[in-house]
């Protein structure tokens, strides 16, 4: 009987901890909106967070999206070959950049950097009762280290999108004209045509919902780190998987909700 | 002025309190000594709120409910420093007084404090991991009294120091409660420090208070408990093994 019930007991044992979580994360997340609003506001705090989350990202978010653009392009032209339909190569990597690869590429590559790096710090500065020490010196962890974190995460990630966006259709551009024959001139008239604001808005806003999940997992992981060296290396590991996963699936979410029939 | 009634707190099945009775009086100097892992600083941080008891009460000055206001008015020296390493050594002593003072006049009194606990002003601009374990538990106590708190509590701040340094701090600490009047609460493992720090001495042993009285009384306490820890003896009531 056991052999059984064991399977289903494991299951059952399985999903409770996860609503459990999803509970916390979520109360975690409400806890951190209501600081946003209510001072003291930790402006420098803020600051030092855009050069460190959106500043700095920029070289991995644009090399991700020049390369991602060329190939994008490749893959398009030996499709559109099937069809004899070469030349919708410009617009497909222009809609396509804008409304998926950009956000969702740029948002899994800054969830390895930045949820990564906000989990270590957060959960060294537990372990080793910083935060302790934040609290006696009455300041509040959530508004002192989440929030920054938080918004500037949520209002960098668009900006890195659009700059993503540009620099692929960029990629996309420079394998058009010299791989690919096309004409210069017509492909950048191609481009801009056939692009449409929501197409570049959707995913701008798709930007920051990342971006607010990347610095929430960041943060919830590295605020219940464990203790130890171990604690803080799992809770960096937590951080990334967690805000990589939550960023494909909020994608189709959002898909579903801006493009679905 | 604080009050600890009951006081019980376990981790999973590791049952750290088991009932502290404890009464510090404003004005006075509290030293709580016992064993590695008797639970001292989980003590400390069940006054702060930082851990919460399972059950008990505690009281700071007859009420357990204006967290925020206790700590407006307390500074803590952790037992490993806890100095947050992304600021310079004089951000961190003076981050209290930031809030509500200029950033010249900020540090100016950070490094006035920083003297106090035997520091050069050139270790101001450092950050604390550039720092010996005993620079930056200087910095920590630095910290601690920075904003002139009326509560402090200070977990071991003489380890890791040198005899003449330790020392100096426990002058130090000694002057804070006679000269500022604070009311304090020691940890400490320094029978040196118990016997220059302390009004009171309280012995934290299986998570009850084995003995408390005045440290006139230390020597003459009658509890073999606090006799063989007094004296560093390897047999008696306290296995080795814990
Ligand atoms: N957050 C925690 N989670 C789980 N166990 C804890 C936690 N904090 C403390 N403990 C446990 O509580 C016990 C008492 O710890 P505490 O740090 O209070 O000891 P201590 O008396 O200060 O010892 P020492 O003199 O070595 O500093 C230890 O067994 C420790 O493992
Ligand atoms: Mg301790």
């Amino acid at each position: 009987m056991t052999a059984l019930t064991a399977p289903l007991a494991a299951l059952g044992a399985t999903v409770l901890a996860i609503l459990a979580t999803t509970g916390r994360i979520t109360l975690f997340a409400a806890d951190a909106v209501s600081h946003i609003l209510r001072p003291p506001f930790y402006t420098r705090a803020l600051l030092i967070q855009l050069v460190q989350i959106g500043w700095l990202s920029l070289p991995v978010v644009g090399l991700t999206a020049l390369f991602t653009g060329g190939a994008l392009a490749l893959q398009i032209y030996a499709g559109g070959a099937r069809f004899s339909a070469e030349e919708v190569v410009p617009s497909i990597v222009a809609i396509g950049m804008a409304r998926e690869l950009g956000p969702v590429l740029g948002g899994l590559m800054v969830a390895a950097r930045v949820a990564s790096s906000i989990a270590a710090e957060i959960g060294t500065m537990k372990v080793t009762e910083q935060i302790d020490a934040l609290v006696t010196l009455s300041t509040n962890p959530m508004k002192y280290l989440t929030v920054p974190r938080i918004l500037a995460a949520t209002l960098a990630m668009p900006v890195l999108v659009g700059v993503g966006d540009a620099i692929g259709i960029m990629g996309g551009y420079l394998v058009g004209i010299n791989r690919l024959d096309f004409n210069a001139a017509a492909y950048l008239r191609n481009t801009v045509d056939f692009l449409e604001f929501w197409d570049v808005g959707s995913g701008l806003v798709k930007g920051a919902v990342f971006g607010f999940l990347v610095a929430l997992m960041g943060c919830y992981h590295g605020m219940n780190s464990g203790r130890g060296a171990e604690g803080v290396g799992a809770a960096t590991k937590a951080a990334v998987v967690s805000a990589s996963v939550l960023i494909l699936a909020a994608n189709y979410l959002l898909t579903e909700l801006f493009f679905a029939a | 002025m604080i009050r600890f009634d009951d006081v019980h707190k376990s981790f999973g099945t590791n049952h750290v309190l088991r009932g502290v009775d404890l009464d510090v009086a404003r004005g006075t100097s509290m030293v709580i000594i016992g064993g590695s892992g008797t639970g001292k600083s989980v003590a400390l941080k069940c006054v702060l709120g930082l851990v919460t008891p399972d059950s008990g009460r505690i009281t700071v000055d007859g009420s357990d409910d204006d967290r925020d206001a206790f700590l407006s008015r307390f500074g803590m020296l952790f037992q490993g420093g806890a100095l947050f390493d992304s600021l310079p050594v004089w951000q961190n002593v003076a981050f209290r007084l930031m809030r509500n003072q200029s950033k010249d006049a900020a540090r100016d009194i950070a490094i006035a404090k920083l003297r106090r606990v035997g520091l050069k002003p050139d270790v101001a601009d450092r950050f604390p991991a550039d720092l010996s374990g005993g620079m930056q538990k200087r910095v920590g106590l630095a910290r601690a009294i920075a904003a002139e708190p009326e509560i402090i509590f200070f977990d071991e701040p003489t380890t890791g120091l040198d005899p003449i340094m330790a020392g100096v701090i426990n002058d130090l600490i000694r002057e804070i409660v006679t000269e500022m009047g604070a009311t304090t609460i020691t940890i400490t493992h320094d029978m040196t420090s118990v016997r220059t720090i302390a009004d009171n001495v309280a012995m934290l042993h299986d998570g009850r208070i084995q003995w408390t009285g005045p440290i006139a009384d230390l020597d003459h306490s009658g509890d073999p408990y606090v006799d063989q820890f007094i004296h560093g003896r390897a047999d008696g009531p306290i296995e080795a093994v814990r």
